[in-house]
Protein backbone atom coordinates (compact mmCIF):
# COMPACT_ATOMS: atom_id res chain seq x y z
CA UNK A 1 0.00 0.00 0.00
CA UNK A 2 2.69 2.41 1.04
CA UNK A 3 4.81 1.42 -1.91
CA UNK A 4 1.90 2.14 -4.22
CA UNK A 5 1.45 5.56 -2.69
CA UNK A 6 5.11 6.41 -3.06
CA UNK A 7 5.27 5.32 -6.67
CA UNK A 8 2.11 7.24 -7.41
CA UNK A 9 3.62 10.33 -5.82
CA UNK A 10 6.80 9.99 -7.86
CA UNK A 11 4.94 9.56 -11.11
CA UNK A 12 2.69 12.50 -10.33
CA UNK A 13 5.66 14.73 -9.62
CA UNK A 14 7.40 13.64 -12.80
CA UNK A 15 4.36 14.45 -14.91
CA UNK A 16 3.97 17.79 -13.20
CA UNK A 17 7.65 18.50 -13.77
CA UNK A 18 7.52 17.72 -17.49
CA UNK A 19 4.56 20.07 -17.82
CA UNK A 20 6.43 22.83 -16.04
CA UNK A 21 9.56 22.23 -18.13
CA UNK A 22 7.62 22.81 -21.36
CA UNK A 23 6.23 26.07 -20.04
CA UNK A 24 9.70 26.99 -18.88
CA UNK A 25 11.12 26.35 -22.35
CA UNK A 26 8.58 28.61 -24.03
CA UNK A 27 9.31 31.30 -21.53
CA UNK A 28 13.08 30.95 -21.95
CA UNK A 29 12.82 31.09 -25.73
CA UNK A 30 10.84 34.30 -25.41
CA UNK A 31 13.39 35.82 -23.04
CA UNK A 32 16.21 34.75 -25.35
CA UNK A 33 14.58 36.36 -28.40
CA UNK A 34 13.70 39.47 -26.45
CA UNK A 35 17.20 39.90 -25.08
CA UNK A 36 18.90 39.75 -28.48
CA UNK A 37 16.22 41.88 -30.14
CA UNK A 38 16.63 44.57 -27.52
CA UNK A 39 20.33 44.71 -28.40
CA UNK A 40 19.27 45.82 -31.89
CA UNK A 41 17.03 48.56 -30.58
CA UNK A 42 19.98 49.98 -28.68
CA UNK A 43 21.62 50.91 -31.98
CA UNK A 44 18.69 50.97 -34.37
CA UNK A 45 15.50 52.96 -33.94
CA UNK A 46 12.58 50.69 -33.02
CA UNK A 47 10.07 52.64 -35.07
CA UNK A 48 12.25 52.48 -38.19
CA UNK A 49 12.37 48.72 -37.62
CA UNK A 50 8.62 48.32 -37.17
CA UNK A 51 7.52 50.80 -39.83
CA UNK A 52 10.51 50.85 -42.19
CA UNK A 53 9.69 49.82 -45.74
CA UNK A 54 13.21 48.83 -46.83
CA UNK A 55 15.05 45.66 -45.88
CA UNK A 56 18.67 46.16 -46.99
CA UNK A 57 20.72 44.42 -44.32
CA UNK A 58 24.14 44.46 -46.03
CA UNK A 59 24.08 48.01 -47.39
CA UNK A 60 25.92 50.92 -45.86
CA UNK A 61 24.14 52.05 -43.70
CA UNK A 62 21.93 48.99 -43.30
CA UNK A 63 18.15 49.33 -43.34
CA UNK A 64 16.13 46.92 -41.23
CA UNK A 65 12.52 47.74 -42.13
CA UNK A 66 10.31 44.80 -41.31
CA UNK A 67 7.20 45.94 -43.20
CA UNK A 68 7.96 44.29 -46.59
CA UNK A 69 8.65 40.99 -44.84
CA UNK A 70 5.56 41.25 -42.68
CA UNK A 71 3.36 42.09 -45.65
CA UNK A 72 4.92 39.20 -47.57
CA UNK A 73 4.16 36.75 -44.77
CA UNK A 74 0.61 38.01 -44.29
CA UNK A 75 -0.08 37.95 -48.03
CA UNK A 76 1.13 34.39 -48.52
CA UNK A 77 -0.70 33.16 -45.42
CA UNK A 78 -3.97 34.85 -46.29
CA UNK A 79 -4.12 33.41 -49.79
CA UNK A 80 -3.02 29.97 -48.61
CA UNK A 81 -5.82 29.95 -46.02
CA UNK A 82 -8.39 31.17 -48.56
CA UNK A 83 -7.41 28.23 -50.76
CA UNK A 84 -7.21 25.50 -48.14
CA UNK A 85 -10.14 26.30 -45.82
CA UNK A 86 -12.96 25.43 -48.25
CA UNK A 87 -11.14 22.32 -49.42
CA UNK A 88 -10.12 21.29 -45.91
CA UNK A 89 -13.51 21.81 -44.24
CA UNK A 90 -15.27 20.21 -47.21
CA UNK A 91 -13.04 17.15 -46.94
CA UNK A 92 -13.62 16.99 -43.19
CA UNK A 93 -17.39 17.12 -43.70
CA UNK A 94 -17.18 14.39 -46.31
CA UNK A 95 -15.01 12.14 -44.14
CA UNK A 96 -17.09 12.66 -41.01
CA UNK A 97 -20.62 12.50 -42.35
CA UNK A 98 -20.94 11.42 -45.95
CA UNK A 99 -18.25 8.95 -46.95
CA UNK A 100 -18.88 5.20 -46.67
CA UNK A 101 -16.43 3.47 -44.28
CA UNK A 102 -14.16 2.06 -46.99
CA UNK A 103 -13.56 5.45 -48.65
CA UNK A 104 -13.24 7.03 -45.22
CA UNK A 105 -10.27 4.84 -44.35
CA UNK A 106 -8.51 5.52 -47.63
CA UNK A 107 -9.09 9.27 -47.29
CA UNK A 108 -7.87 9.41 -43.71
CA UNK A 109 -4.74 7.49 -44.62
CA UNK A 110 -4.00 9.74 -47.56
CA UNK A 111 -4.45 12.86 -45.45
CA UNK A 112 -1.86 11.44 -43.08
CA UNK A 113 0.50 10.77 -45.97
CA UNK A 114 -0.01 14.37 -47.12
CA UNK A 115 1.13 15.51 -43.69
CA UNK A 116 4.31 13.49 -43.99
CA UNK A 117 5.59 15.00 -47.25
CA UNK A 118 8.80 16.89 -46.36
CA UNK A 119 8.56 20.57 -47.18
CA UNK A 120 11.75 20.48 -49.27
CA UNK A 121 10.08 18.04 -51.61
CA UNK A 122 7.16 20.42 -52.04
CA UNK A 123 9.71 23.15 -52.71
CA UNK A 124 11.23 21.07 -55.51
CA UNK A 125 7.82 20.56 -57.05
CA UNK A 126 7.28 24.31 -56.80
CA UNK A 127 10.53 25.20 -58.56
CA UNK A 128 10.44 22.64 -61.32
CA UNK A 129 6.75 22.28 -62.04
CA UNK A 130 4.25 24.57 -60.28
CA UNK A 131 6.21 27.81 -60.83
CA UNK A 132 6.68 27.33 -64.59
CA UNK A 133 3.05 26.17 -64.84
CA UNK A 134 1.70 29.32 -63.13
CA UNK A 135 4.03 31.45 -65.23
CA UNK A 136 2.59 30.20 -68.51
CA UNK A 137 -1.00 30.11 -67.21
CA UNK A 138 -1.11 33.69 -65.93
CA UNK A 139 1.46 35.13 -68.40
CA UNK A 140 3.69 36.15 -65.52
CA UNK A 141 7.24 37.39 -65.92
CA UNK A 142 8.31 34.69 -63.45
CA UNK A 143 6.78 31.71 -61.67
CA UNK A 144 8.66 32.53 -58.48
CA UNK A 145 5.87 34.46 -56.85
CA UNK A 146 3.64 34.57 -53.80
CA UNK A 147 0.93 32.42 -55.35
CA UNK A 148 3.31 29.49 -55.89
CA UNK A 149 4.19 29.65 -52.21
CA UNK A 150 0.53 30.02 -51.16
CA UNK A 151 -0.56 26.98 -53.14
CA UNK A 152 2.17 24.78 -51.69
CA UNK A 153 1.55 26.08 -48.18
CA UNK A 154 -2.17 25.43 -48.45
CA UNK A 155 -1.18 21.86 -49.26
CA UNK A 156 0.82 21.74 -46.05
CA UNK A 157 -1.95 23.19 -43.90
CA UNK A 158 -4.62 20.85 -45.28
CA UNK A 159 -3.87 17.85 -43.00
CA UNK A 160 -4.07 20.01 -39.86
CA UNK A 161 -7.32 21.62 -40.92
CA UNK A 162 -8.90 18.36 -42.09
CA UNK A 163 -8.14 16.27 -39.04
CA UNK A 164 -9.08 18.88 -36.42
CA UNK A 165 -12.29 19.93 -38.22
CA UNK A 166 -13.21 16.27 -38.61
CA UNK A 167 -12.79 15.76 -34.87
CA UNK A 168 -14.99 18.77 -34.25
CA UNK A 169 -17.71 17.52 -36.59
CA UNK A 170 -17.66 14.00 -35.16
CA UNK A 171 -17.83 15.53 -31.68
CA UNK A 172 -21.22 17.15 -32.33
CA UNK A 173 -23.78 15.23 -30.19
CA UNK A 174 -25.75 12.62 -32.14
CA UNK A 175 -29.12 13.84 -30.96
CA UNK A 176 -28.67 17.17 -32.81
CA UNK A 177 -28.57 15.28 -36.07
CA UNK A 178 -31.39 12.95 -35.07
CA UNK A 179 -33.56 15.88 -34.07
CA UNK A 180 -32.90 17.55 -37.41
CA UNK A 181 -33.83 14.40 -39.32
CA UNK A 182 -36.90 14.06 -37.12
CA UNK A 183 -38.05 17.51 -38.22
CA UNK A 184 -37.73 16.39 -41.83
CA UNK A 185 -34.37 17.95 -42.69
CA UNK A 186 -32.44 16.44 -45.58
CA UNK A 187 -28.92 15.19 -45.01
CA UNK A 188 -27.43 18.36 -46.55
CA UNK A 189 -29.67 20.62 -44.48
CA UNK A 190 -28.71 18.83 -41.29
CA UNK A 191 -25.03 19.01 -42.15
CA UNK A 192 -25.01 22.63 -43.28
CA UNK A 193 -27.50 24.20 -40.86
CA UNK A 194 -27.07 22.11 -37.73
CA UNK A 195 -23.81 20.21 -37.53
CA UNK A 196 -21.51 22.80 -39.07
CA UNK A 197 -22.64 25.67 -36.81
CA UNK A 198 -22.43 23.38 -33.79
CA UNK A 199 -18.85 22.46 -34.74
CA UNK A 200 -17.87 26.01 -35.69
CA UNK A 201 -15.57 26.74 -32.75
CA UNK A 202 -13.60 23.60 -33.44
CA UNK A 203 -13.40 24.44 -37.13
CA UNK A 204 -12.20 27.97 -36.40
CA UNK A 205 -9.57 26.52 -34.10
CA UNK A 206 -8.52 24.19 -36.92
CA UNK A 207 -8.19 27.16 -39.25
CA UNK A 208 -6.14 29.10 -36.71
CA UNK A 209 -3.78 26.17 -36.23
CA UNK A 210 -3.52 25.99 -40.02
CA UNK A 211 -2.59 29.68 -40.06
CA UNK A 212 0.07 29.02 -37.44
CA UNK A 213 1.48 26.22 -39.55
CA UNK A 214 1.54 28.32 -42.72
CA UNK A 215 3.04 31.48 -41.26
CA UNK A 216 5.87 29.57 -39.62
CA UNK A 217 6.76 27.45 -42.64
CA UNK A 218 10.18 28.29 -44.01
CA UNK A 219 11.68 25.97 -46.58
CA UNK A 220 8.94 26.16 -49.18
CA UNK A 221 8.69 29.94 -49.19
CA UNK A 222 12.47 30.32 -49.23
CA UNK A 223 12.64 28.11 -52.30
CA UNK A 224 9.72 29.33 -54.40
CA UNK A 225 8.65 32.90 -53.62
CA UNK A 226 11.60 34.70 -55.20
CA UNK A 227 12.54 36.52 -51.97
CA UNK A 228 12.52 40.10 -53.30
CA UNK A 229 12.22 42.38 -50.29
CA UNK A 230 9.57 44.62 -51.83
CA UNK A 231 6.06 45.32 -50.63
CA UNK A 232 4.13 43.21 -53.12
CA UNK A 233 1.28 44.87 -54.99
CA UNK A 234 -0.30 41.51 -55.82
CA UNK A 235 0.09 37.86 -54.94
CA UNK A 236 1.42 37.24 -58.44
CA UNK A 237 4.62 39.13 -57.60
CA UNK A 238 7.74 37.84 -55.93
CA UNK A 239 7.85 38.52 -52.20
CA UNK A 240 9.91 37.74 -49.12
CA UNK A 241 8.55 36.36 -45.87
CA UNK A 242 9.77 36.74 -42.28
CA UNK A 243 10.79 33.09 -42.04
CA UNK A 244 12.66 33.05 -45.36
CA UNK A 245 14.61 36.13 -44.26
CA UNK A 246 15.82 34.54 -41.06
CA UNK A 247 16.66 31.24 -42.77
CA UNK A 248 18.31 32.86 -45.76
CA UNK A 249 20.47 35.32 -43.86
CA UNK A 250 21.24 33.73 -40.51
CA UNK A 251 24.23 31.74 -41.75
CA UNK A 252 26.22 34.72 -42.92
CA UNK A 253 25.82 36.97 -39.93
CA UNK A 254 28.59 37.24 -37.42
CA UNK A 255 27.12 36.63 -33.99
CA UNK A 256 26.89 39.94 -32.17
CA UNK A 257 26.57 42.14 -35.28
CA UNK A 258 23.60 44.44 -35.90
CA UNK A 259 22.36 42.21 -38.70
CA UNK A 260 22.39 39.23 -36.32
CA UNK A 261 20.29 41.06 -33.76
CA UNK A 262 17.95 42.30 -36.51
CA UNK A 263 17.23 38.70 -37.46
CA UNK A 264 16.42 37.95 -33.83
CA UNK A 265 14.01 40.86 -33.86
CA UNK A 266 12.37 39.39 -36.97
CA UNK A 267 12.17 36.09 -35.09
CA UNK A 268 10.51 37.88 -32.19
CA UNK A 269 7.89 39.41 -34.48
CA UNK A 270 7.22 35.95 -35.88
CA UNK A 271 7.03 34.44 -32.41
CA UNK A 272 4.50 37.04 -31.27
CA UNK A 273 2.35 36.44 -34.35
CA UNK A 274 2.32 32.65 -33.99
CA UNK A 275 1.75 33.00 -30.26
CA UNK A 276 -1.33 35.16 -30.82
CA UNK A 277 -2.65 32.85 -33.51
CA UNK A 278 -2.18 29.73 -31.42
CA UNK A 279 -3.58 31.44 -28.35
CA UNK A 280 -6.78 32.36 -30.15
CA UNK A 281 -6.98 28.84 -31.60
CA UNK A 282 -6.70 27.47 -28.09
CA UNK A 283 -9.45 29.72 -26.76
CA UNK A 284 -11.75 28.65 -29.61
CA UNK A 285 -10.98 25.01 -28.87
CA UNK A 286 -11.81 25.54 -25.23
CA UNK A 287 -15.12 27.10 -26.18
CA UNK A 288 -15.76 24.14 -28.50
CA UNK A 289 -15.29 21.69 -25.66
CA UNK A 290 -17.81 23.40 -23.42
CA UNK B 1 18.14 -5.77 -15.97
CA UNK B 2 19.28 -8.47 -18.37
CA UNK B 3 18.32 -6.27 -21.28
CA UNK B 4 20.17 -3.34 -19.80
CA UNK B 5 23.37 -5.37 -19.63
CA UNK B 6 22.95 -6.47 -23.22
CA UNK B 7 22.44 -2.90 -24.42
CA UNK B 8 25.52 -1.71 -22.57
CA UNK B 9 27.52 -4.56 -24.04
CA UNK B 10 26.29 -3.77 -27.55
CA UNK B 11 27.04 -0.06 -27.13
CA UNK B 12 30.54 -0.70 -25.89
CA UNK B 13 31.14 -2.99 -28.87
CA UNK B 14 29.94 -0.28 -31.24
CA UNK B 15 32.15 2.33 -29.64
CA UNK B 16 35.12 -0.02 -29.61
CA UNK B 17 34.47 -0.84 -33.27
CA UNK B 18 34.93 2.79 -34.21
CA UNK B 19 38.50 2.86 -33.02
CA UNK B 20 40.91 1.76 -35.64
CA UNK B 21 44.58 1.20 -35.31
CA UNK B 22 46.25 3.94 -37.29
CA UNK B 23 49.88 4.34 -38.20
CA UNK B 24 51.00 7.21 -35.91
CA UNK B 25 52.72 8.94 -38.84
CA UNK B 26 49.51 9.09 -40.86
CA UNK B 27 47.68 12.42 -40.67
CA UNK B 28 44.33 12.09 -38.94
CA UNK B 29 41.61 14.49 -37.96
CA UNK B 30 38.57 16.38 -39.06
CA UNK B 31 38.47 19.39 -41.35
CA UNK B 32 35.46 21.64 -41.74
CA UNK B 33 35.32 23.77 -44.88
CA UNK B 34 32.46 26.21 -45.22
CA UNK B 35 31.49 28.95 -47.59
CA UNK B 36 31.08 29.80 -51.23
CA UNK B 37 28.32 28.02 -53.12
CA UNK B 38 30.17 28.83 -56.31
CA UNK B 39 33.14 26.79 -55.14
CA UNK B 40 31.31 24.05 -53.26
CA UNK B 41 31.36 21.47 -56.06
CA UNK B 42 35.01 22.05 -56.87
CA UNK B 43 36.07 21.95 -53.21
CA UNK B 44 33.99 18.82 -52.71
CA UNK B 45 35.88 17.13 -55.54
CA UNK B 46 39.23 18.26 -54.16
CA UNK B 47 38.27 16.90 -50.74
CA UNK B 48 37.24 13.54 -52.20
CA UNK B 49 40.61 13.21 -53.92
CA UNK B 50 42.28 14.35 -50.72
CA UNK B 51 40.48 11.71 -48.66
CA UNK B 52 41.55 9.06 -51.15
CA UNK B 53 45.15 10.03 -50.49
CA UNK B 54 44.79 10.53 -46.72
CA UNK B 55 42.01 8.14 -45.71
CA UNK B 56 42.18 9.05 -42.02
CA UNK B 57 41.42 12.72 -42.48
CA UNK B 58 37.75 13.44 -42.75
CA UNK B 59 36.83 16.57 -44.71
CA UNK B 60 33.33 18.07 -44.53
CA UNK B 61 32.42 20.64 -47.18
CA UNK B 62 29.35 22.84 -46.79
CA UNK B 63 28.07 25.69 -48.93
CA UNK B 64 25.76 28.50 -47.92
CA UNK B 65 27.63 31.40 -49.45
CA UNK B 66 30.95 33.16 -48.96
CA UNK B 67 29.42 35.26 -46.21
CA UNK B 68 28.50 32.08 -44.34
CA UNK B 69 32.07 30.80 -44.62
CA UNK B 70 33.62 34.06 -43.46
CA UNK B 71 31.14 34.40 -40.60
CA UNK B 72 31.91 30.89 -39.40
CA UNK B 73 35.66 31.54 -39.66
CA UNK B 74 35.12 34.53 -37.39
CA UNK B 75 32.88 32.44 -35.12
CA UNK B 76 35.60 29.74 -35.17
CA UNK B 77 33.28 27.03 -36.44
CA UNK B 78 35.29 26.07 -39.51
CA UNK B 79 38.94 25.45 -40.38
CA UNK B 80 38.86 26.88 -43.87
CA UNK B 81 36.44 29.44 -45.28
CA UNK B 82 35.95 29.24 -49.03
CA UNK B 83 35.11 32.62 -50.48
CA UNK B 84 34.47 33.96 -53.94
CA UNK B 85 35.17 37.51 -52.75
CA UNK B 86 37.75 39.27 -50.63
CA UNK B 87 37.05 39.78 -46.96
CA UNK B 88 35.74 43.25 -46.25
CA UNK B 89 37.77 45.53 -43.96
CA UNK B 90 34.86 45.46 -41.53
CA UNK B 91 34.94 41.67 -41.38
CA UNK B 92 38.70 41.62 -40.84
CA UNK B 93 38.28 44.10 -38.02
CA UNK B 94 35.56 41.96 -36.48
CA UNK B 95 37.76 38.85 -36.83
CA UNK B 96 40.73 40.54 -35.18
CA UNK B 97 38.53 41.57 -32.29
CA UNK B 98 37.82 37.90 -31.66
CA UNK B 99 41.43 36.87 -32.00
CA UNK B 100 41.08 35.47 -35.50
CA UNK B 101 43.79 36.51 -37.96
CA UNK B 102 42.50 35.70 -41.44
CA UNK B 103 45.10 34.53 -43.95
CA UNK B 104 44.17 34.74 -47.60
CA UNK B 105 45.15 32.13 -50.21
CA UNK B 106 44.12 32.36 -53.87
CA UNK B 107 43.18 28.87 -55.04
CA UNK B 108 41.71 29.37 -58.54
CA UNK B 109 40.11 31.86 -60.88
CA UNK B 110 36.54 32.23 -61.97
CA UNK B 111 34.55 34.33 -64.41
CA UNK B 112 31.09 35.45 -63.34
CA UNK B 113 28.91 34.35 -66.24
CA UNK B 114 25.78 36.32 -67.11
CA UNK B 115 23.18 33.89 -68.38
CA UNK B 116 19.88 34.14 -70.24
CA UNK B 117 17.41 31.64 -71.65
CA UNK B 118 18.59 29.91 -74.82
CA UNK B 119 15.56 31.31 -76.68
CA UNK B 120 16.65 34.88 -75.93
CA UNK B 121 18.09 36.36 -79.16
CA UNK B 122 20.55 38.57 -77.26
CA UNK B 123 24.04 37.08 -76.98
CA UNK B 124 26.21 40.03 -75.91
CA UNK B 125 25.90 42.99 -73.55
CA UNK B 126 28.16 45.69 -72.17
CA UNK B 127 28.79 46.20 -68.47
CA UNK B 128 26.79 49.40 -68.65
CA UNK B 129 23.82 47.53 -70.18
CA UNK B 130 24.04 45.04 -67.31
CA UNK B 131 24.22 47.90 -64.85
CA UNK B 132 21.03 49.38 -66.28
CA UNK B 133 19.28 46.01 -66.27
CA UNK B 134 20.13 45.12 -62.69
CA UNK B 135 19.38 48.57 -61.27
CA UNK B 136 16.01 48.57 -63.03
CA UNK B 137 16.75 51.37 -65.53
CA UNK B 138 16.09 49.07 -68.45
CA UNK B 139 12.92 47.07 -67.87
CA UNK B 140 12.20 45.47 -71.23
CA UNK B 141 14.28 43.30 -73.53
CA UNK B 142 13.04 45.35 -76.51
CA UNK B 143 15.16 48.29 -75.30
CA UNK B 144 18.21 46.15 -76.00
CA UNK B 145 16.96 44.88 -79.35
CA UNK B 146 15.35 41.71 -78.01
CA UNK B 147 11.76 40.52 -77.79
CA UNK B 148 9.07 42.62 -76.13
CA UNK B 149 9.25 40.94 -72.74
CA UNK B 150 9.77 42.55 -69.38
CA UNK B 151 13.10 41.63 -67.86
CA UNK B 152 13.20 39.43 -64.76
CA UNK B 153 16.49 39.93 -62.93
CA UNK B 154 17.78 37.09 -60.79
CA UNK B 155 20.36 37.43 -58.10
CA UNK B 156 21.83 35.30 -55.36
CA UNK B 157 21.00 35.84 -51.67
CA UNK B 158 22.94 38.50 -49.75
CA UNK B 159 25.17 35.80 -48.19
CA UNK B 160 26.68 35.04 -51.58
CA UNK B 161 30.16 36.26 -52.50
CA UNK B 162 29.09 36.36 -56.12
CA UNK B 163 26.30 38.73 -55.07
CA UNK B 164 28.81 41.07 -53.42
CA UNK B 165 31.16 40.84 -56.39
CA UNK B 166 28.40 41.54 -58.88
CA UNK B 167 27.13 44.44 -56.79
CA UNK B 168 30.61 46.00 -56.69
CA UNK B 169 31.44 45.50 -60.34
CA UNK B 170 28.11 45.89 -62.11
CA UNK B 171 25.54 47.58 -59.89
CA UNK B 172 28.10 50.05 -58.52
CA UNK B 173 30.41 49.91 -61.56
CA UNK B 174 33.47 49.47 -59.35
CA UNK B 175 32.90 52.79 -57.61
CA UNK B 176 33.57 52.27 -53.91
CA UNK B 177 31.58 55.33 -52.91
CA UNK B 178 28.49 54.38 -54.89
CA UNK B 179 25.37 53.58 -52.87
CA UNK B 180 23.52 51.90 -55.75
CA UNK B 181 21.56 48.74 -54.95
CA UNK B 182 20.03 45.96 -57.00
CA UNK B 183 16.58 46.96 -58.18
CA UNK B 184 14.17 45.84 -55.43
CA UNK B 185 12.25 43.78 -57.99
CA UNK B 186 15.25 41.48 -58.29
CA UNK B 187 14.55 37.92 -57.19
CA UNK B 188 16.99 36.65 -54.58
CA UNK B 189 17.50 32.93 -55.08
CA UNK B 190 19.18 30.61 -52.63
CA UNK B 191 21.61 28.84 -54.93
CA UNK B 192 23.31 29.01 -58.30
CA UNK B 193 21.37 25.91 -59.26
CA UNK B 194 18.07 27.70 -58.58
CA UNK B 195 19.21 30.43 -60.98
CA UNK B 196 19.99 27.80 -63.62
CA UNK B 197 16.50 26.30 -63.15
CA UNK B 198 14.71 29.63 -63.44
CA UNK B 199 16.75 30.86 -66.43
CA UNK B 200 16.26 27.61 -68.32
CA UNK B 201 12.50 27.82 -67.73
CA UNK B 202 11.97 31.52 -68.21
CA UNK B 203 12.55 33.37 -71.44
CA UNK B 204 12.60 36.79 -69.82
CA UNK B 205 15.07 35.98 -67.03
CA UNK B 206 18.66 37.10 -66.68
CA UNK B 207 20.95 35.92 -63.90
CA UNK B 208 24.59 35.54 -62.96
CA UNK B 209 26.75 32.85 -61.39
CA UNK B 210 30.22 31.33 -61.37
CA UNK B 211 31.23 29.96 -64.77
CA UNK B 212 31.34 26.45 -63.26
CA UNK B 213 27.56 26.41 -63.39
CA UNK B 214 27.19 27.24 -67.10
CA UNK B 215 25.84 24.45 -69.27
CA UNK B 216 23.89 24.01 -72.46
CA UNK B 217 20.64 24.59 -70.53
CA UNK B 218 21.38 28.30 -70.37
CA UNK B 219 23.16 30.78 -72.62
CA UNK B 220 26.19 32.62 -71.23
CA UNK B 221 26.45 36.13 -72.67
CA UNK B 222 29.58 37.71 -74.08
CA UNK B 223 30.42 40.77 -72.02
CA UNK B 224 32.42 43.87 -72.87
CA UNK B 225 33.74 46.64 -70.69
CA UNK B 226 35.16 48.99 -73.28
CA UNK B 227 34.87 47.73 -76.82
CA UNK B 228 35.61 44.05 -77.40
CA UNK B 229 33.14 41.35 -76.32
CA UNK B 230 34.53 38.24 -74.65
CA UNK B 231 32.82 35.02 -73.59
CA UNK B 232 33.38 33.65 -70.06
CA UNK B 233 35.79 30.85 -70.89
CA UNK B 234 39.07 29.56 -69.48
CA UNK B 235 41.23 31.46 -71.94
CA UNK B 236 39.63 34.86 -71.42
CA UNK B 237 39.50 34.56 -67.66
CA UNK B 238 43.18 33.58 -67.61
CA UNK B 239 44.12 36.55 -69.77
CA UNK B 240 41.76 38.77 -67.71
CA UNK B 241 40.12 39.95 -70.93
CA UNK B 242 36.70 38.79 -69.71
CA UNK B 243 35.64 41.79 -67.63
CA UNK B 244 34.01 39.85 -64.77
CA UNK B 245 37.04 37.73 -63.85
CA UNK B 246 37.94 37.21 -60.21
CA UNK B 247 40.07 35.06 -57.96
CA UNK B 248 38.62 32.45 -55.61
CA UNK B 249 39.98 32.32 -52.08
CA UNK B 250 40.54 30.14 -49.07
CA UNK B 251 40.77 31.88 -45.71
CA UNK B 252 42.32 30.30 -42.64
CA UNK B 253 42.83 31.51 -39.09
CA UNK B 254 46.53 32.44 -39.02
CA UNK B 255 49.15 30.56 -41.02
CA UNK B 256 47.69 27.18 -41.98
CA UNK B 257 49.28 24.27 -40.13
CA UNK B 258 48.75 20.56 -39.64
CA UNK B 259 46.03 18.99 -41.76
CA UNK B 260 44.75 22.42 -42.78
CA UNK B 261 48.10 23.10 -44.42
CA UNK B 262 48.09 19.62 -45.90
CA UNK B 263 44.73 20.28 -47.50
CA UNK B 264 45.72 23.67 -48.88
CA UNK B 265 48.96 22.28 -50.31
CA UNK B 266 46.92 19.53 -51.92
CA UNK B 267 44.48 22.09 -53.37
CA UNK B 268 47.35 24.02 -54.92
CA UNK B 269 49.01 20.84 -56.26
CA UNK B 270 48.36 19.80 -59.88
CA UNK B 271 45.93 17.12 -58.70
CA UNK B 272 43.89 19.67 -56.73
CA UNK B 273 43.97 22.26 -59.50
CA UNK B 274 42.74 19.64 -61.95
CA UNK B 275 39.51 19.34 -59.93
CA UNK B 276 38.89 23.06 -60.32
CA UNK B 277 39.43 22.77 -64.05
CA UNK B 278 37.08 19.80 -64.27
CA UNK B 279 34.27 21.65 -62.49
CA UNK B 280 34.56 24.53 -64.94
CA UNK B 281 36.91 26.93 -63.17
CA UNK B 282 40.29 28.24 -64.16
CA UNK B 283 43.38 26.81 -62.44
CA UNK B 284 46.09 29.12 -61.15
CA UNK B 285 48.73 28.18 -63.73
CA UNK B 286 48.07 27.42 -67.36
CA UNK B 287 50.48 24.54 -67.54
CA UNK B 288 49.77 23.06 -64.11
CA UNK B 289 47.08 20.71 -65.31
CA UNK B 290 48.38 20.09 -68.78
CA UNK B 291 51.43 18.24 -67.50
CA UNK B 292 49.26 15.44 -66.18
Amino acid sequence: MLQKKISEYIIETLIKLSGLIVIGFVFLIFIFLLKDSLSLFGVYNISSFLFGTHWEPVSEPPKFGVIPLLVGSVYVTLIAILICVPIGVGTAMFIAEVAPPSIKHVLKASVEILASIPSVVLGFIGITWLGPFLKTTFYLPTGMCGLTGSLLLSFMALPTIISISEDAIVGVPKNYKEAAYGLGATRWQALWRIILPAASSGIIAAIMLGVGRVIGETMVVLMVTGNSPVIPASILQPLRTLTATVAGEMGETVSGSDHYFALFAVGLVLFIITFLVNFSAESFLRRARK
Amino acid sequence: MKHGCLIILALSLIIAGCKEIVDPNEPTGFLQIKGSDTMVNAVQMVSEEFMKKYPHVFVAVTGGGSGVGIASLINKTCNIAAASREMKPKEIEMANKRGVLPKEIVVAFDGVAVVVNSKNPIDRLTISDLHKIFTGEIKNWSELGGKTLSIVTLSREVSSGTYEYFKEEVVRLGDKKSKKEFSPQTLLLTSSQAIVEEVSNNESAIGYMGMGYTSNRTKALMVSKNSEYYPPDVENVQKRTYPLSRPLYFYTNGEPEGITKLFIDFTLSPKGQEQFKETGFVPLKTDATEKN
